[in-house]
């Protein structure tokens, strides 16, 4: 099954995260990555969710959101025309000996150490799948404590504004 | 958007665009008509309460009926209801009553039904009434009284999360916890839950939003941004239907409820005339097209006519209006019409290549499409003169001729069900409304009574509730008082919902409840006779011929306050129907004593294709003209 990045805008109002969770689960598709926040318009948040899913079954779970009232648009983000990051913090053993090692491997990366102790360290780094998957393969041998990732944030390339475009059609 | 592409992402993302731009460009036509709905009252600002806001939103909005039940969280409204000159209220006996008594009075009026319960127990209660309504469509709004805001989510007294637990079986779900808000969400929820595919909405008020003062002024502005509603087709689909249309030699006309709830049963029959292709018409749309026209050829699916299920079966295109390809009708998907393009017109998107990928899908009112169609029709058929139907209409006429929709007799001295049913229909007559629970007396209804007027047949055909019969006939009844309104129920049915024959009593709503009591839960039974080898575990229900009775629906309907009439055979049956017909101040009960052995056929046996139909045991319909 091949992941597909959905980016949903939504009316800010309560029980609108679960109707749209839900809809998944009822399908049965893996919810891989979920982030939530408000947009440029008060009232209208988005929601970017990258989930597993088959062409066909896709189209149908994205008609079935289409339905639900609070949901105003939905469009599928491809890789090829967008720009998707994710955002980790990774908490690292880093002790006198390996704290150079660590923090070289970091800066490699562009990402900061936002956090230091005596024995370890906390990295945090933006950057496409691919970056934190390799990041991640660096800092493993010194012993990774503790890993916290937001879901995957993604926006169309160019000038088209997705939230521009349902802004227009409500106040038509 | 097209569906028969193969699915990639690029597709799938253009087909989503492409729903949401066929949305925008009709928006206008959407924010042009009123979604505010009743007489168009305008209310200067006036000071009230969060419950007599409730009850006026109510009045302004037309409603004109209303069935519930009061508790403690829903009360304070019920107090302004009871000074109340333009709402009845009409107090029933379980809550479920009230939620299928409101999907009756929209079904048969196609206004929406009102029903009202209080939180917790009250509001669960209507759970079964709000998945039926979302199954078949049917335009309700249920509004539930709920604790304290301050005490949600404490797990306070008849406290239910009943906005998180109906999310997935209504239309939408509001909850309300500031009185300020309730006209508007009143409002929002009868738009919503008439207009696009209609369907039940919830409205849950807070005690304290009840209770707390506010400023009402009517009409509030309903702003629901993420809803569209496209009703006019594409006239690119519409021309490519067209050319289908003209092409076909085998085309059927398969019809839905949908055509029904979009009133489009008259533009439906020009158009059909107009194609002169057969018709089918299935659970949800009996009477959608009338029985007596010569191009009707039956109701498809499970238990359909041979003549209608060959129909799909055999077709090289279905015009499919309204209707969504559900499993009773289509038996094993893969075998569904295996030859047939599919040409899909419905209001709801989701709809469309849901179950069977649509070469041509057309989404709007079908009041709408169905005339755009004929019309598109119209101007092909200038160019291309359409395909000679005769050989078709000759092969489905030979199949209504040779198998049309009968029943054996019976050898147990008891009479035929199908026999009482049919004659319950023969002698009411087509104004009549049939309402049926769910079971073997529900295909029976569907198949022995003769429909010619959309909203005169009502059951629970997507959710299958037993027990949705009494209190749906009351809620028909009470919408139109003029017209006969049959229960036609069975006894398993009618001992799950039968204590509103209080209610019907009481509030003078003279339904006829015809129990066709064979004593069991009869379509289970068959179903132990035809695949468990007859052993019949736990249907046995005691009521009829030769047993306890309990209860004794006589003696029942006399508790009641009820005409109770027994009839044994079948000699009686008329003169029993004639006497029920004859009163009309208080309900009739009658315990038709039938058969238990008599079975729905046709039927095409669960998991097979729906070639493999049978008019008997064990009996398939000979396909191949014989000479």
């Amino acid at each position: 099954m091949a992941k597909h990045t959905l980016s949903v805008l939504v009316e800010d109002v309560p029980g609108v995260l679960t109707r749209v969770a839900s809809l998944f689960a009822r399908r049965a598709f893996n919810i891989h990555s979920l982030a939530v926040g408000p947009t440029e318009i008060a009232g209208i948040s988005r929601m970017t969710v990258v989930v597993d899913a088959e062409g066909d079954s896709l189209e149908q779970v994205t008609k079935q959101l289409n339905k639900l009232v609070n949901v105003i648009k939905i469009v599928e983000l491809l890789p090829e025309t967008s720009v998707q990051r994710d955002h980790i913090m990774i908490k690292v053993r880093a002790d006198a000996a390996t704290r150079l090692q660590v923090t070289q491997a970091a800066e490699l990366f562009r990402a900061s150490v936002i956090d230091v102790s005596t024995d370890s360290l906390v990295v945090e780094a933006t950057g496409n799948a691919a970056k934190i998957e390799a990041l991640l393969a660096v800092l493993e041998p010194f012993g990774i404590r503790e890993i916290v990732q937001a879901g995957t944030l993604a926006v169309g390339r160019g000038t088209k504004s997705m939230s521009d475009r349902a802004l227009k059609t409500l106040s038509a | 958007m097209s569906n028969s592409t193969p699915a990639n992402p690029a597709s799938v993302a253009k087909s989503i665009n492409r729903t949401k731009d066929a949305a925008a460009a009709v928006s206008s036509v959407v924010e042009a008509s009123n979604p505010v709905q009743g007489p168009n009252n305008i209310v200067a600002p006036t000071q009230m309460t969060g419950s007599q806001a409730i009850v006026r939103s109510l009045e302004e909005l037309g409603v004109k009926d209303v069935f519930g039940l009061p508790g403690g969280a829903i009360l304070p409204t019920y107090d302004p209801l009871m000074d109340s000159t333009k709402i009845n209220h009409i107090l029933v006996r379980h809550e479920q009553g009230a939620g299928h008594a409101a999907q009756g009075y929209a079904m048969v009026s196609g206004e929406v039904g009102v029903c009202i319960a209080t939180s917790g127990p009250g509001a669960t209660n209507l759970v079964t009434a709000l998945a039926d309504a979302n199954m078949d469509s049917v335009p309700m709004v249920a509004i539930t009284g709920q604790v304290n805001s301050a005490f949600i989510g404490s797990d306070a007294f008849q406290e239910a999360d009943i906005v998180g637990i109906t999310m997935p079986i209504t239309k939408h779900a509001f909850l309300v916890t500031n009185a300020e808000d309730i006209p508007r969400t009143l409002a929002s929820a009868f738009y919503l839950a008439q207009t696009g595919r209609p369907g039940p909405v919830l409205v849950d008020i807070t005690k304290d939003a009840q209770q707390s003062d506010m400023t009402f002024s009517w009409p509030p502005k309903v702003d629901l941004p993420g809803y569209r509603v496209v009703t006019r087709g594409h006239n690119k689909q519409l021309r490519e239907a067209a050319k289908l249309i003209a092409s076909a030699t085998r085309p059927v006309l398969y019809v839905g409820g949908g055509v029904i709830k979009a009133n489009a049963h008259e533009q439906l029959k020009e158009f059909a005339e107009f194609v002169n292709a057969p018709v089918v018409t299935t659970l949800t749309a009996r009477g959608a097209f009338p029985d007596s026209h010569e191009q009707h050829v039956g109701m498809p699916g499970m238990h359909g006519a041979v003549s209608a299920v060959t129909a799909l079966q055999q077709s090289d295109l279905l015009i499919t209006l309204g209707a969504r390809f559900d499993d009773r009708v289509t038996g094993v998907l893969s075998t569904f019409a295996p030859n047939a393009k599919v040409i899909h017109a419905d209001i709801d998107p989701a709809e469309i290549s849901k179950n069977r990928v649509a070469d041509v899908p057309i989404v709007g009112s079908l009041d709408e499409i169905i005339p755009q169609l004929h019309e598109a029709c119209a101007s092909r058929f200038e160019n291309e003169a359409q395909q000679d139907l005769a050989g078709w209409w000759g092969l489905l006429n030979r199949l209504r001729e040779t198998y049309p929709i009968g029943y054996t007799e019976t050898h147990d001295g008891l009479s035929a069900p199908q026999n009482v049913i049919g004659r319950i229909g023969e002698l009411t007559g087509p104004k009549g409304v049939y309402v049926a629970g769910v079971g073997q007396h529900q295909m029976w209804a569907a198949q022995f009574v003769k429909y010619e007027r959309p909203r005169s047949w009502l059951n629970s055909a997507g959710l299958g509730t037993m027990g949705y019969s009494v209190p749906a006939a009351m809620g028909a009844k009470v919408a139109q008082p003029d017209r006969v309104v049959w229960a036609i129920d069975g006894d398993g049915c009618f001992q799950m919902t039968n204590q509103e024959l209080a209610t019907c009593v009481i509030n003078r709503i003279p339904i006829k409840v015809a129990i066709i009591n064979n004593s069991s839960l009869g379509m289970v039974r068959q179903w132990q006779t035809l695949f468990y080898d007859g052993r019949y575990s736990n249907t046995d229900l005691n009521t009829g011929h030769g047993t306890a009775r309990i209860p004794d629906f006589v003696k029942l309907a006399d508790a009641y306050g009820c005409v109770g009439l027994r009839c044994e055979r079948d000699e009686d049956i008329d003169a029993t129907i004639q006497k029920a017909l004859e009163i009309n101040d208080r309900p009739v009960v009658i315990d038709f004593v039938v058969s238990a052995d008599s079975m729905v056929w046709p039927m095409v046996p669960s998991g097979v294709s729906n070639d493999q139909i049978q008019i008997a045991r064990g009996m398939t319909p000979e396909w191949e003209e014989e000479d």
